[in-house]
């Protein structure tokens, strides 16, 4: 029994205008960022709001190649979010005498990735071998043992080297070494390395990534095997093979827009990669529209500063966002809530299409009216 | 003798697991959809039960009472207003909702109750440890009747499943809700009662786990809350008895491993052996293997 039952069917040439879209909507949202900063109109909390704002739509923008394309539902998304975190500060401190800033920041995201996607190869071979929600069972599983495992990871640094150990005391740097990882503390003394510019850029890529993978060979036998399994597996495709392609691919992508995430902060802690950031980003995919890349984008960014916007609500802000978090889901999905929108649009629609066609013969009207 | 004293406070902490487990099994198995909301419900019992003792001067077992009602009357009222417009959705669309309904409970709780954590009194509170073979086996008052009424919620489910009308509609709309329909069987209303028995069983779970752990906070509920799932999927989701021996077995490991391997890492190992079973069988260890239809 699959999650995920119904999928909005779209076809190529649906699939590139949608593309299109979603590269217009985030050169034209950092466009308009980048002159409002410039014109001072962004407050300081927003600014600092930015690169998390990229990392979560990196994020988001992975996460729905896993559960929206590919139809696997997983909660343990974070988890691949925070190897990459903590192996791009690794990767950030080692080099850390290189000259350029945007060198150290690439090596790190690339180091983050690769890492993220080794976790994603060997939790993709075990969970993809289960359906439905005992695969989103053990996602969540695994992504709680990545936030424990890292909870007991010491790494120090000496001009001897890395030095990992599961307790403080298994560290002995001298006195030039520094301590990199801090267990349950996190990493600890970062050098901010990200900035605005490379969250947008690492988004193009990852939506780079993303959109030619679905548009291609390999993207739409992921579908056919989300749509189903067994009608595809019998025209030949391997089902592993193209589940595990999306899983790793989606592990990657989120491995790298963690490592931006914690080089915006000098502190970094495991916790802030539990359960309830796999399912934050999981609400981004799902109101942003199971499968619709551009949609993920907006609500990514809408659902970030949302909170933020709400401070004059100070007390009540994460309860209105439950309320309405609850409502969307509501108006969206129920039926007769879905009837009632759809049939207010019909009349919106057929108002605005009665003022274009007025001169229009009768028989037009009618069929405007009627669509 | 120390071995006997971790073993006893395995069973009794997988007793709590399978209290709460049994509602996310009930649900699970009759509405098909995971209720992330059930760990809050833990939580909102919990802090009902504190006011009872701490502001009314009832006894302790009328308070265990109110926070059974007001935890029934919550978990049907979610169930009418979030999960029941959205039956025959989505699972995905369910699920979000019910994380909806977790975060609401959470901030509720937080604005009525404040962030610090509250202090407990436990339950039993009067009541002497028990001590066995001369001192060297010390039984808190909390452990024996934790494993005592879980005890009795067992047996107590299992004949009202087995025996009464209302737990044999359950068991048929579980099986196939369109043909327990067509029986004559009244599935809204059905659902609704799994909701209610789950939540009772919630409030129950929560007033042993803060007996046992006494600190109250909002968000006390959602770690035994996943755990318990955990429990419950360990157990094989939907099946009852797999709901018991998957709390209590689960609640025997984390012990276990905090006193014998590592505390911080108890979790991951916890985690960890759920994903080993789920690969040996991919249903749980009790649960009912699904064919496969074209």
């Amino acid at each position: 029994m699959s999650i995920l039952t119904k999928f909005t069917g779209k076809n190529t040439n649906q699939y590139r205008r949608s593309a299109f879209w979603s590269y217009g909507v985030v050169i034209a949202g950092f466009i308009l960022v980048s002159a409002m900063n410039s014109a001072g109109m962004i407050s300081n909390s927003l600014q600092g709001q930015l690169v998390p704002i990229c990392a979560y739509i990196a994020m988001a923008v992975s996460l729905n190649l896993v559960v929206g394309i590919s139809g696997e539902l997983s909660l343990g998304h974070a988890g691949f979010m925070s190897v990459g975190a903590f192996t791009g500060v690794i990767a950030a401190t080692l080099f850390q005498s290189l000259p350029f800033l945007w060198v150290k920041l690439l090596i790190a995201i690339v180091v983050g990735g690769l890492f993220a996607g080794l976790a994603g190869v060997i939790i993709g071979v075990p969970v993809l071998r289960l359906r439905g929600d005992y695969l989103a069972i053990v996602t969540l599983a695994f992504g709680e043992i990545i936030r424990n495992v890292l909870n007991v990871i010491y790494v120090g640094l000496d001009e001897k080297g890395l030095q990992v150990a599961t307790s403080m005391e298994g560290i002995h740097l001298s006195e030039n070494g520094s301590m990199i990882l801090n267990g349950p503390m996190g990493a600890t003394g970062i050098t901010k390395l990200s900035t605005f510019f490379a969250g947008f850029l690492l988004v193009l890529f990852t939506l780079f990534v993303v959109l030619n993978l679905v548009n291609s060979k390999h993207g739409r036998a992921i579908m056919a095997m989300r749509d189903n399994r067994i009608a595809a597996e019998s025209v030949g495709l391997s089902a592993t093979n193209f589940k595990m392609t999306a899983f790793v691919t989606g592990a990657i992508l989120a491995g790298m827009s963690g490592a931006l995430f914690a080089l915006n902060y000098s502190t970094v802690a495991p916790v802030k990669f539990n359960f309830n950031t796999s399912i934050l980003v999981l609400v981004f995919v799902v109101l942003g529209g199971i499968g619709n890349i551009t949609g993920s984008i907006i609500s990514a960014a809408v659902l970030t500063i949302l909170p933020e916007a709400l401070r004059q609500f100070s007390d009540y802000r994460m309860l209105t966002y439950a309320i309405v978090l609850i409502l969307v889901m509501l108006a969206t999905n129920n039926p007769q809530m879905k009837m009632f929108l759809s049939g207010l649009s019909k009349q919106v629609k057929a108002v605005f299409s009665k003022t274009k066609v007025y001169h229009r013969p009768q028989r037009a009207e009618e069929k405007g009216g009627a669509e | 003798m120390t071995a006997l004293t971790y073993l006893t406070g395995g069973l009794s902490l997988g007793s709590v697991y399978a209290i709460i487990a049994l509602g996310y099994t009930m649900v699970y198995g009759i509405a098909k959809m995971l209720n992330f909301a059930h760990g809050d419900v833990i939580m909102i019992g919990g802090y009902v039960v504190f006011c009872t003792f701490t502001y009314m001067n009832i006894p302790v077992w009328a308070g265990l009472l109110l926070g059974m009602v007001v935890c029934t009357a919550l978990g049907m009222l979610i169930e009418k207003l979030a999960y029941k417009p959205l039956r025959g959705t989505t699972s995905l669309a369910v699920l979000i909702t019910a994380i909806g309904v977790s975060y609401f409970l959470q901030n509720a709780a937080l604005l009525i109750f404040g962030s610090a954590p509250k202090v407990f009194t436990s339950m039993f509170a009067s009541v002497p440890n028990l001590e066995l073979a001369g001192g060297r086996l010390i039984l808190a008052p909390e452990t024996i009747f934790t494993i005592l009424i879980c005890i009795l919620i067992m047996v107590g489910l299992q004949i009202f499943t087995t025996k009464t009308k209302m737990g044999k509609s359950m068991r048929a709309v579980a099986e196939d809700n369109d043909a327990a329909r067509l029986m004559g069987i009244n599935v809204d209303h059905t659902i609704s009662m799994t909701f209610a028995i789950g939540s009772a069983l919630a409030a129950v779970a929560g007033v042993l786990l803060c007996s046992s752990y006494p600190t109250l906070m909002p968000t006390t509920g959602s770690m035994p809350g996943i755990k318990a799932f955990t429990a419950a999927v360990f157990g094989g989701i939907g099946s009852i008895p797999g709901a018991m021996v998957g709390g209590l077995l689960l609640g025997i490991i984390e012990i276990l491993a905090r006193a014998y391997i590592s505390t911080e890492l108890s979790d991951a190992i916890v985690f960890g052996v759920l994903i080993v079973v789920l690969l040996v069988k991919p249903t749980g260890l009790l649960g009912r293997k699904v064919m496969e239809k074209v």
